[in-house]
């Protein structure tokens, strides 16, 4: 075999390779969504929205989970975007040359990706331990700490985006920082932020390890307020799912499954969402 | 600002006033996030104090883990999490870096987009929904197939025959790390797919005009130019793979003795938090697995800094 005919023999090999890695991969994407609509579908029906959870081996739904886990989610979205926001917003407009933004920059992208049942702990040792007892609200400030650095990033990220121009326009036609950055800066990257806040809801609804020692499970509707609800353990679909699944009952597994399903149809559609929004946008300019 | 503030004297105070408020609520919000770290740093120390006056360091490397006698040790989860962790590595990284060649160097552009955002939502599917998918498709079937293979054909190997003896059981630390090395993936992929498009086309249309084939200008040229991004992606994954929880937890077994088998059941720092911490009784036991927690959280930390120091420093590089 020639040098040359050996040189073409390994790149084609190994670019082969690199084309069944790729398939591979896309392949055990296809395996978890097909797994999930073959066991989920079934267990996808009306009773699933309007039954509460219920006892072993008998029928119910999934109600107050789903609920549980709305509420917590929006709580802790309203909690950590603001947060978020601002703190994007210091290192992309004030903090520029700040010596402490370098830091904070760092700390945040450990934080993104530190592991989640660690916060878990922490707002258990926070909030459980003195309140005393588990609560919604100690669920709720745990996924709103893991929402502020996917904000954060994605914020500094789309203000840089921003073409200077804009704000010098702005400041020379007088006015002030804090105007220039809410309605020029803001108001240019709003389809990047909102995309923030997206990816962010999209990745603590389908968060388990965060609530299993914060807002626990409860296995009915609580019959109180809003508020007594929220200072109580409240169900939420990826603790249920955790707990059903793991059991010996099939009605159990099978609303562990429907459940699984609504979860991931939901994450997929808003991380979806989010990148037509950015690349939309893209478009339009 | 000055000399707007001469021509509108009625409001340039208010606005100056505003403008502090703001850029205070900023400062304030970006500090937050240092305190956060600050504060959960302070919560696992005091949490995980009382283990450590009580079995001093050698709760680190002691195997025990009794609540009833109220001896625990670190060492079974903490060898759990290195090996499951080195298992995702070893079969991630190759799988991670082809993807990542595929997308840059061969893919159609028309194609790159789709398939790079298939490969991110393997990043999306919540960890849980690997955990059940795990358990309940993907153990049965290594159960079934691949295991029984490896012990027929590795099992009677002296030494490498260790790491493969006893029953097909499905779950185990080799299954936990098969599915930890999928979860990598776009962690993984995404970055070193970023640190080759940063090569500069100049550098690689050089290699191929004077006849290097792609795979010679990926090995010569693309690799050794962003060596330093592909080990900070790696870094990443792998601080990703340690702190794994769900997952984990639903195929780990939750053993906490030490198996040289890989197809043993094992357990993880976290799968050992998530599976018995709410139920935990008792100061010792509690403050053990917060002790777990923060050796967890010190090993992902170094990991992840690393990381990032790393993909800083590629910065750098790129920018002068």
């Amino acid at each position: 075999m020639s040098p040359y005919a050996r040189r073409r023999a390994t790149n084609a090999v190994v670019l082969s390779l690199s084309l069944a890695a790729t398939a591979i991969g896309l392949l055990w994407l296809g395996l978890i969504l097909w797994t999930l609509l073959w066991h989920g579908l079934g267990a996808i029906n009306l009773d699933l929205f309007t039954l509460q959870t219920p006892a072993p081996n008998s029928h119910g739904g999934l109600s107050n989970a789903i609920y549980g886990s709305i509420v917590m989610t929006v709580v802790a979205t309203i909690v950590g975007s603001p947060i978020g926001i601002l703190a994007g917003t210091f290192l992309a407009e004030y903090g520029r040359h700040s010596p402490v933004a370098p830091v904070i920059r760092f700390i945040n992208d450990i934080l993104l990706s530190a592991p989640s049942i660690i916060v878990g702990l922490f707002i258990y040792d926070l909030m459980v331990i003195p309140m005393g007892g588990f609560s919604a609200w100690a669920g709720a400030m745990a996924l709103a700490i893991l929402v502020i650095p996917v904000v954060v990033r994605t914020t500094e990220d789309m203000l840089n985006l921003v073409p200077n121009s804009l704000r010098e326009a702005a400041a020379a036609l007088g006015a002030p920082k804090w105007k220039v950055i809410v309605m020029v800066t803001y108001r240019a990257a709003l389809q990047g932020m909102l995309t923030g806040v997206m990816l962010a809801v999209a990745r603590i609804s389908g968060e388990t390890a965060p609530l299993l020692f914060t807002a626990l499970n409860n296995q009915f509707w609580d019959q109180g307020g809003i508020l007594h609800a929220m200072s109580n353990p409240m169900a939420n679909l990826p603790v249920v799912i955790f707990q059903f699944a793991l059991s010996p009952y099939q009605d159990w597994q099978s609303l562990a499954w429907g459940g699984a399903l609504l979860i991931t149809a939901t994450i997929l559609i808003l991380n979806i969402s989010a990148r037509l929004l950015v690349s939309w946008k893209g478009f339009a300019k | 600002m000055a000399d707007i503030a001469l021509d509108r004297p009625a409001e340039a105070p208010r606005a100056r006033a505003f403008d502090q408020i703001f850029q205070g609520a900023t400062w304030f919000s970006a500090i937050f996030i240092l305190a956060v770290l600050a504060a959960v740093i302070g919560s696992l120390v005091i949490g995980a104090l009382p283990a450590f006056m009580k079995f001093g360091w050698g709760f680190i490397t002691s195997d025990a883990w009794n609540p009833v006698k109220e001896e625990f040790g670190a060492w079974p989860a903490i060898y759990g999490t290195l090996v499951t962790s080195a298992i995702a590595m070893l079969i991630g990284i190759p799988f991670a870096l082809g993807i990542a060649i595929f997308i840059t160097e061969l893919c159609p552009p028309w194609l790159k987009r789709p398939i790079g955002t298939l490969v991110e939502l393997l990043a999306a599917i919540p960890s849980i929904i690997y955990g059940i998918w795990g358990l309940f498709v993907f153990a049965p079937f290594l159960q079934t197939t691949v295991q029984p293979f490896l012990i027929d054909t590795l099992g009677d190997i002296p030494i490498i025959g260790a790491l493969f003896a006893g029953p097909p059981l499905g779950i185990g630390m080799l299954t936990a790390g098969l599915i930890l090395s999928i979860m990598v993936l776009p962690f993984i992929t995404s970055v070193t797919r970023d640190v080759f498009e940063t090569v500069p086309t100049v550098l690689k249309e050089s290699a191929y005009g004077i006849g290097a084939t792609t795979w010679e200008v990926v090995w010569n040229i693309v690799l050794p130019t962003t060596r330093v991004g592909v080990i900070g992606g790696i870094m990443l994954g792998l601080g990703r793979a340690l702190g794994e929880t769900m997952a984990v937890t639903f195929v780990i077994g939750n053993a906490h003795r030490i198996n040289v088998s890989l197809l043993a059941p094992g357990t993880t720092i976290s799968a050992s938090l998530a599976n018995e911490f709410s139920e935990a009784v008792g100061d010792v036991y509690k403050a053990s697995l917060i002790g777990l927690g923060s050796v967890l959280f010190v090993i992902t930390f170094l990991v992840l800094a690393a990381a990032k120091y790393m993909l800083i420093r590629l910065q750098r590089q790129a920018g002068t």
